[in-house]
């Protein structure tokens, strides 16, 4: 009985955030079209577009293989693995061991790389430019990442996100300066990673800058609707794992009673809330980058990240 | 008794060599050959597979050939008999796709008699227990290897990779020369045994290691000492390539880690500085430079440089612990080192083999004149993609355990007390990450540019499906791929003997634990399940396509190619694997390689074709071979003036010599 009920919180977990997603990605669209006076779309039109696209057949090209038929659910999956293994609303769920943060970093790497190969199986010149920028992002924000990981990981003493989040709330942290930079970077990161402005554009379409939406741009239907749920997942996943990291307060950590875990979906959902309104007020603040000044940005959270492991080898006091 | 058995397959292996010779010409000679070979291999493996789980105390074996009166001594231990199953399955991998892969070779009197003696060599350098035996056997691994790299020795550039490959393996061996002859002292006993009783001073410990780590590190690949490696292992066939890159580096590192943390004293703390600096260094050049290949079987080669970066990181970092005293961490780091000699010969062995049975079907070893293999060879692409995903450090295979262990042997480094160290090791550790989010976009290049898109050439449109037995080599590699990836902890506690030899500690075990998941130190601390890992993520993707498959549409529909409304029918507009790389080429590679791009656009109007040159130079032949080539040639060019004089002018050199010799002799007593 007890397996079966934390089952069903780790379950509870896994359909929490699939259903929250489209609502970050709604909520950040109203945001922003409000910034730039526009009225916009409802908040719930990304979860009509997703029902719209699973229904429309899907077409492929001729020359489609089973890879790029494959990749949209491989995708999915591991980012939906991956986002249900992140804290959401109560730690030490009952499968929260099985991955450690560094094997969820690794497990966005593979959605990555099963969509930059996706977006070079047709063969065209759009699929190849997207797939190209996207691996030298990745190959810029990935190690910074890994260093945000090492940071948060040496101040807690730990690469388990249930116990770098006990460690926040209970453990005598404070305020740290490792931390301040770990988060400057990690924001950096997630912007990036999330094919955000001033790194990518998620609403142009035709134009030589972008990134994600050239990859994917032979998609169509069941598999784009996948493709676009993988990325309003991977949205809410970072904003998870900023929640998490960062700011755990209101997570249940003890017992798992019905306020507890009603206080943790409470706080959770406020505090995504929170971010998805901060992200396009920053969006709409900056201008995109030219491709040639990614390095700049990305290094700069690389450099951050470094400088906030070094303090922490240095001592564990910073 | 393993001794014995191990020195029984190395003199069926000879024996087949012989053969070979007789039997090279007639088509059987190839099957039978490499079956031989394959049924030795395996005897090999199983011998050193019963020596690593039984705990039999490892017993000498003194044979009366070699040095007269001293004899040749042979001995397996655990470290050894790991190494064992390394070779042997390697050997044993490369025989079975030898089968398919050697009907095809156009002149096998090259390639069939050196193929066992190579194996057997590689046996003998694991088998061996004192030095004189040791390095017998590593210069007859050599030469056998370099006659293999010459087996097409008219196709252009195969004989200068042939002569630069010969050149460093003389250089690395003379390093280990020096490297014996300062372990066994003055008394100049060659058995290790006695060896291990010699104590060096702090200073000259240090400097076996440095000697060591030049001459292992030469055959292993070790920036700057890579420059043969990226020539010689293309230029062999494919399965020799393999075991080259897979095997041979191994038994280098096997070297490095006998002499290091077995037969030398303990060496200073900061001898771990300069393994670590040289590990961070050569993963990340080596994948940069893998990056910017367009020639498949180089670009693995220089993807083998990477690695054994990475496993000298793991390597320096359980230095660094074992000289501090630390010997949970050093266990952590070692064992991280080991499995990624494991892992590493598993995918580089794969993606060897499926380079193999894309050459053999296409004739091209150019990534750009490739393409669209997925439609036609669906198998081979198959099991290249699951080498490239494993080598790209993605879970749920192997590769992404080693380098997790790794990670978390770094996160344990705080507690180092050196300063110099608490410096390094976060930068080696930014260094591995680096190298391993550069790993990922190599591979997409490789497998989009080769085996994606649109075939490039006539050659890759009739490309067709390659033998069974090349498959079957392939299969089972790729499925130990995903078996070492999701139970990783029968290959920990496999290794927890050798470890425990090396440096004094081991891992906790591993195999009890619920859920079969990994957990190096304390649960608390970190933990990885790969099993529960590609449950949930089979799971969830099934669960999704099949909901979508049933409760909204399965319809499709094929059409021609969208491209946002301009499709070009013309094959040239795909992405090619130097424009796949040009970001990343502009970014690292300005400052790094001395990247020059050079590109001559007609004006409109004019006829004439456009062109785009890329040069890219390697730092190591800019700055150390080639001012070395160039000064080596420079004086041999004066030199050579002394073969020109007349006979008097002769006399007075012989006389004035003579002066000079007997004024040294005078002064010296």
């Amino acid at each position: 009985m007890a397996m079966i009920l934390e089952i069903a919180a780790q379950a509870l977990q896994m359909f929490l955030v699939i259903v929250v997603a489209p609502l970050m990605l709604g909520v950040t669209r109203k945001v922003k079209a409000r910034l730039l006076r526009r009225i916009g779309p409802p908040v719930i039109q990304p979860y009509r577009d997703l029902w719209k696209l699973m229904h429309k057949e899907a077409v492929l090209a001729h020359n489609a293989s089973w890879l790029y038929r494959t990749v949209p659910y491989l995708t999915f999956a591991a980012i939906w693995v991956a986002a249900a293994l992140v804290p959401t609303y109560s730690i030490n769920l009952i499968f929260s061991w099985s991955a450690d943060l560094i094997a969820i970093v690794a497990l966005l790497a593979m959605a990555r790389f099963a969509l930059a190969l996706a977006g070079m199986d047709v063969g065209t010149a759009f699929g190849g430019i997207g797939s190209s920028r996207e691996v030298l992002i990745a190959s810029l924000a990935e190690p910074a990442m890994l260093l945000v990981v090492f940071t948060v990981a040496l101040v807690a003493g730990t690469t388990q996100l249930s116990a770098i989040a006990d460690h926040m709330i209970h453990g005598t942290v404070g305020l740290r300066v490792s931390l301040g930079l770990g988060l400057f970077a990690f924001v950096l990161i997630a912007i990036a990673e999330n094919a955000r402005i001033p790194i990518d554009n998620p609403a142009t379409h035709l134009e030589l800058t972008m990134v994600h939406e050239a990859m994917v741009l032979e998609y169509s239907g069941r598999h784009l609707a996948m493709i676009e749920a993988a990325a309003a997942l991977k949205l809410t996943l970072y904003f998870s794992l900023l929640v998490c990291l960062f700011f755990p307060f209101g997570i249940a950590t003890g017992d798992k009673s019905a306020a507890a875990l009603a206080l943790g979906i409470g706080t959770y959902l406020v505090k995504i809330g929170i971010l998805a309104v901060l992200l396009p007020i920053g969006e709409t603040a900056v201008a995109k980058m030219r491709v040639f000044r990614y390095p700049v940005f990305l290094g700069g959270a690389f450099a951050t990240a470094a400088l906030a492991v070094f303090l922490l080898f240095v001592s564990q006091g910073f | 008794m393993p001794a014995i058995v191990g020195l029984l397959c190395v003199a069926g292996l000879l024996a087949i060599a012989a053969l070979a010779v007789v039997l090279g010409r007639k088509p059987i000679g190839a099957p039978v050959v490499y079956g031989a070979c394959l049924v030795l291999s395996i005897a090999g493996l199983a011998a050193a597979l019963v020596t690593l789980t039984g705990n039999a105390p490892p017993a000498q074996l003194v044979l009366p050939i070699g040095l007269p009166l001293l004899g040749a001594h042979f001995r397996v231990d655990a470290l050894a008999a790991f190494f064992l199953i390394v070779v042997n399955a390697g050997g044993a991998a490369a025989s079975l796709y030898g089968i398919g892969y050697g009907r095809h070779e156009q002149s096998p009197l090259r390639v069939l008699p050196y193929f066992p003696a190579y194996l057997a060599g590689m046996n003998l350098v694991l088998l061996a227990d004192d030095a004189f035996t040791f390095l017998i056997a590593w210069e007859f691994m050599s030469l056998t290897s370099w006659a293999l790299v010459l087996a097409h020795h008219r196709e252009p550039g195969n004989a200068r990779a042939a002569f630069i490959y010969i050149l460093m393996a003389s250089a690395g061996t003379l390093c280990l020369l020096l490297t014996f002859g300062l372990l066994a002292g003055p008394e100049g006993n060659y058995a290790f045994a006695t060896i291990r009783d010699n104590h060096q001073p702090a200073s000259l410990a240090a400097l076996i290691l440095l000697l060591a780590l030049a001459g292992a590190g030469s055959k292993a690949g070790l920036v700057p000492l890579h420059i043969w490696l990226p020539l010689a292992h293309p230029a062999a066939p494919s399965h020799v390539s393999a075991l080259m890159s897979g095997v041979m580096t191994k038994v280098a590192i096997y070297g490095f880690i006998r002499i290091v943390f077995d037969l030398v004293d303990e060496p200073a703390w900061w001898t771990s500085l300069v393994v670590l600096a040289l590990g961070g260094i050569t993963a990340v050049l080596g994948v940069l430079y893998a990056l910017l290949q367009q020639d498949i079987k180089r670009l693995l080669a220089y993807s083998t440089v990477e690695n054994v970066g990475i496993i000298f990181i793991g390597l320096g970092l359980a230095l660094a612990f074992r000289a501090n005293a630390m010997s949970l961490p050093a266990a952590l780091a070692m064992t991280a080192a080991l499995l990624h000699v494991f892992n590493h010969l598993l995918f580089k062995s794969l993606l060897f083999f499926g380079a193999g049975a894309v050459l053999d079907a296409t004739g091209e070893r150019d990534m750009e004149r490739l393409g669209g293999l997925i439609h036609r060879m669906p198998q081979t692409a198959f099991l290249f993609l699951v080498g490239c995903t494993a080598i790209s450090a993605l879970p749920p295979l192997n590769g992404f355990v080693s380098e997790w262990l790794t990670f978390q042997a770094i996160l344990v480094s705080p507690l180092l007390p050196q300063w110099g160290l608490k410096l390094m090791v976060p930068a080696v550790g930014a260094l591995l990450a680096f190298a391993a989010a550069l790993a990922a976009a190599c591979f997409v290049k490789v497998y989009g540019i080769a085996f994606l898109g649109r075939a490039r050439t006539p050659a890759a449109q009739a490309a067709g499906e390659t033998d069974r037995f090349s498959l079957a080599a392939m299969s089972i590699l790729a499925a130990m791929c995903l078996l070492a990836g999701i139970l990783p902890g029968v290959l920990i506690d496999l290794l927890s003997p050798v470890v425990s030899l090396l440096v004094g500690g081991r891992m906790p075990p591993q195999v009890g634990l619920a859920w079969l998941s990994i957990v190096p130190v304390t649960e608390s601390r970190s933990s990885y399940n790969g099993a529960i890992i590609l449950t949930f993520l089979i799971l969830s993707g099934v669960l999704i396509a099949m909901v979508i498959h049933r409760f909204a549409t399965r319809a499709t529909r094929r059409s021609a190619i969208w491209d946002c409304g301009y499709p070009d029918p013309s094959l040239a507009t795909q992405y090619s694997g130097s424009s796949f790389s040009m970001p990343i080429r502009r970014v690292f590679g300005i400052t790094l390689f001395h990247v020059r791009e050079r590109v001559d656009m007609p004006r409109p109007g004019e006829t004439r074709a456009g062109s785009f040159h890329v040069k890219i130079f390697d730092p190591a032949w800019l700055f150390a071979y080639g001012p070395a080539g160039r000064a080596v040639w420079a004086a041999t060019g004066k030199l050579n003036q002394l073969q020109f004089l007349t006979i008097r002018r002769y006399l007075t050199l012989v006389f004035a010599a003579l002066i000079v010799l007997l004024v040294v002799v005078a002064a010296w007593r």
